[in-house]
């Protein structure tokens, strides 16, 4: 599945003009460059390698559980991430998003009594979009880099989570059972959670790869000149592509509170970046126009499980920090090397 | 990416325009704030959001209130050593009379306490300590001894004086807790011989993090018995994650927390015992030692006495050190007579 969506061409078609008998072996040959089915790999690797160490990390009921609740936050940032970097952008402000939004969800329980839970569901995804909505105009028609706008606006959030939170703290005793038993209870023996990421990563792969304005969010991250020479709104995509960011941050704080059944002020710090090193892990190319949610997911998945399976390895605080670390860089080199790979190809093609 | 010279030269104008106005303002701040307004004491706690330094802050609010100071409270969101930097230093600047910090490192805030003892600011720690020759006075909440053995104690009595128990940390350089560490596992080598401490990991004093740390010990030991975690962020994230695990129950939790978050989990049977001395309390005698000290009425001498307010009179030790008294073990009976 994932090959099909795999990277869409920066420019040309590299599979069409070969030769025909060659078409199992080029399916072949790009599935094993597929990144998504090789991170996939690595994923299932480490939780063999975790579970044959001592079998509860897959095989009791916490450990297959906690395998697949652990990621589902993360799995929401880096998708909505995703869709931020396919447009060459970047929104280092999703981690004090999800911060006002967990707040939120703690304040409207404990000021509103009574409030049924999807209403501050939806509040928090609200919220999250509204967030969203300040850095998609500022970006798009500011046309100041991502990077810089939402690094100003990460702090700016933070702040005002600091100045509204302050020193207090939610806690479990504030919050209906119900909502926390959200973050923790499981159907037919999968995570609500882990249901809630998983059906967000599958609107949004539909999303990228049917809707005509999925595409373009490739075709402007590819070439933004390009695409705007070609008529396409390209404010408009990039605002869409970071209210739908921001709006998917706001989920995840809403289920971080549900989950930790805790919220201080501190809430996603530095989770940004694990949400892009999950997206570049998974194969979306830093500058934009190409990779999968699925791939972004199985970043994640990745990352957080790695987390969880060194410590069973025996590995040192120190050398999972480092591991990780190694994964982004062994990642971006590799992504290089692809795309050097395939510009020299394109040239050759192109001089035949 | 074209770098555009006059834009840039009209931010270089500005940033100096700016930094020399507030240069102007600091020095104006401290001159004014040195000598005649009322004694203000600071409380640097090591972070925000932590309800055991809110609470310990509400004491010292009180006792500047009984005593007629002016009580500020400021500190970083992360509990890290350079985060209280700025703090310290903002402090010195300001002139307050006392600064009342929970370190975040023994070391590393030495420099900024020094220059700010030589502002003439007053400098106790509480909680955590830094090295003695940075602080007139450490107000300490129990012997680190205390503490220590009151944990062990709360465990073998819970897991019957044998088996695997791990401990969840907070920072890997606390001070405090490193060293309340140390002293439990040497304590229950020799009175607990059955009792085996099989691994420490470290939550950062951070909800997420502690719970995750937790999932991953009941993972890689098996036949764990007991967790001891002498951080209040870190017992009730361990006990929230234990709270829906198949381990409820099974494996007993202990250590330090505070009773509004853990009620929660006594109450449902999660946890039996856990201990902490009152942190309202320690906050009222910082306060007041700072005081003392503002007030010259103590040095920071060995066996200087002074006042605190309800708490009647306290005798300065060793090193300068101010000793609270016992912790308080709190159990499903008598939780609902605190609120902190």
């Amino acid at each position: 599945m994932s090959a099909t969506l795999a990277p869409p061409s920066t420019g040309g078609a590299p599979s069409g003009s070969g030769a025909s008998g060659g078409r199992v072996r080029a399916a072949l040959g790009h599935a094993l460059r597929s990144r998504e089915i090789a991170v996939a790999v690595v994923l299932l690797l480490v939780v063999a390698a975790a579970t044959a160490r001592n079998d509860s990390f897959l095989l009791s009921g916490d450990g297959w559980r906690d395998l697949l609740l652990t990621p589902s936050i993360l799995l929401l940032l880096a998708a909505g991430q995703m869709l931020v970097i396919v447009t060459r952008s970047v929104d280092l402000s999703v981690g004090s998003t999800m911060a006002l939004t967990a707040y939120l969800t703690g304040r409207l329980f404990i000021d509103q009594p009574g409030l049924p839970i999807p209403v501050v569901v939806l509040a928090g995804v609200a919220m999250g979009a509204l967030l969203g909505v300040v850095n998609g105009v500022l970006v798009a028609y500011a046309g100041v880099p991502a990077l810089v706008i939402t690094l100003g606006t990460m702090y700016v959030y933070r702040g005002a989570m600091l100045s509204w939170a302050g020193s207090d703290r939610i806690t479990a005793d504030q919050m209906p059972k119900d909502f926390l038993s959200l973050g923790t209870s499981s159907l037919l023996g999968i995570p609500v959670l882990t249901i809630v990421a998983l059906l967000v990563v599958a609107a949004v792969g539909y999303y990228l790869h049917t809707a005509r304005s999925g595409r373009e969010l490739y075709a402007i991250g590819s070439d933004p000149d390009a695409a705007r020479l070609y008529g396409l709104k390209v404010p408009t995509r990039v605002l869409t592509a970071f209210v739908l960011c921001g709006a998917l941050a706001g989920l995840a704080g809403v289920l971080h509170a549900a989950r930790y059944g805790s919220v201080s002020s501190s809430v996603g710090n530095g989770i940004e970046l694990q949400a892009v090193g999950a997206a570049v892990i998974g194969g979306v190319a830093i500058f934009g126009g190409s990779g999968t949610v699925w791939g972004a997911a199985i970043g994640a998945v990745l990352l957080v499980t790695i987390n969880r399976a060194l410590p069973i390895l025996g590995i040192p605080e120190f050398w999972q920090r480092a591991v990780v670390g190694a994964l982004i860089l062994g990642a971006v080199v590799l992504d290089r090397l692809l795309a050097a790979r395939r510009a020299r190809r394109l040239d050759e093609e192109r001089e035949d | 990416m074209k770098f555009n010279s006059r834009r840039a030269t009209a931010l270089v104008a500005l940033t100096l325009a700016a930094s020399t106005a507030l240069t102007a303002c600091g020095g104006g701040d401290g001159d004014g704030g040195s000598g005649d307004s009322a004694e203000t004491i600071t409380f640097l706690p090591k972070n925000l959001g932590n309800p055991y330094f809110d609470a310990s802050s509400t004491g010292g609010e009180d006792a500047v209130k009984a005593f007629g100071g002016t009580f500020e409270e400021v500190g970083p969101t992360n509990a890290t050593p350079d985060a209280q930097v700025p703090f310290i230093n903002t402090a010195a600047q300001q002139g307050v009379g006392a600064l009342v910090i929970s370190a975040n490192d023994p070391t590393a805030l030495g420099d900024a306490l020094e220059e700010a003892r030589d502002a003439g600011v007053k400098v106790v720690t509480f909680d955590s300590d830094v090295d003695a020759e940075y602080r007139d006075l450490f107000v300490n909440q129990a012997t680190a001894e205390g503490i220590a053995e009151a944990q062990v104690d709360l465990v073998a009595e819970q897991i019957g004086g044998e088996g695997e128990v791990a401990i969840l940390s907070a920072a890997a350089n606390a001070t405090n807790q490193n060293a309340w560490i140390d002293l439990m596992e040497e304590y229950a080598a020799s009175e607990y011989p059955d009792i085996d401490i099989v691994e420490t990991v470290y939550g950062d004093d951070d909800d997420q993090t502690s719970f995750d740390k937790t999932a991953a010990l009941l993972q890689s030991h098996p036949d764990l018995k007991g967790i001891i975690s002498p951080t209040t962020v870190g017992i009730a994230a361990a006990a929230r994650y234990l709270s829906t695990s198949q381990y409820k129950g099974q494996v007993a939790l202990t250590g330090l927390g505070t009773p509004n978050q853990m009620r929660e989990y006594l109450e449902d049977g999660t946890v039996t015992a856990f201990a902490l001395w009152n942190p309202e309390e320690l906050g009222y005698l910082a306060a007041y030692a700072a005081h003392a000290l503002v007030e010259g009425d103590i040095t920071g001498e060995e066996g200087d006495t002074f006042e605190a307010g309800d708490l009647g009179e306290y005798t300065v030790g060793a090193n300068g050190e101010v000793v609270l008294g016992e912790p308080t073990v709190f159990t499903v009976d008598n939780v609902g007579d605190f609120d902190f």
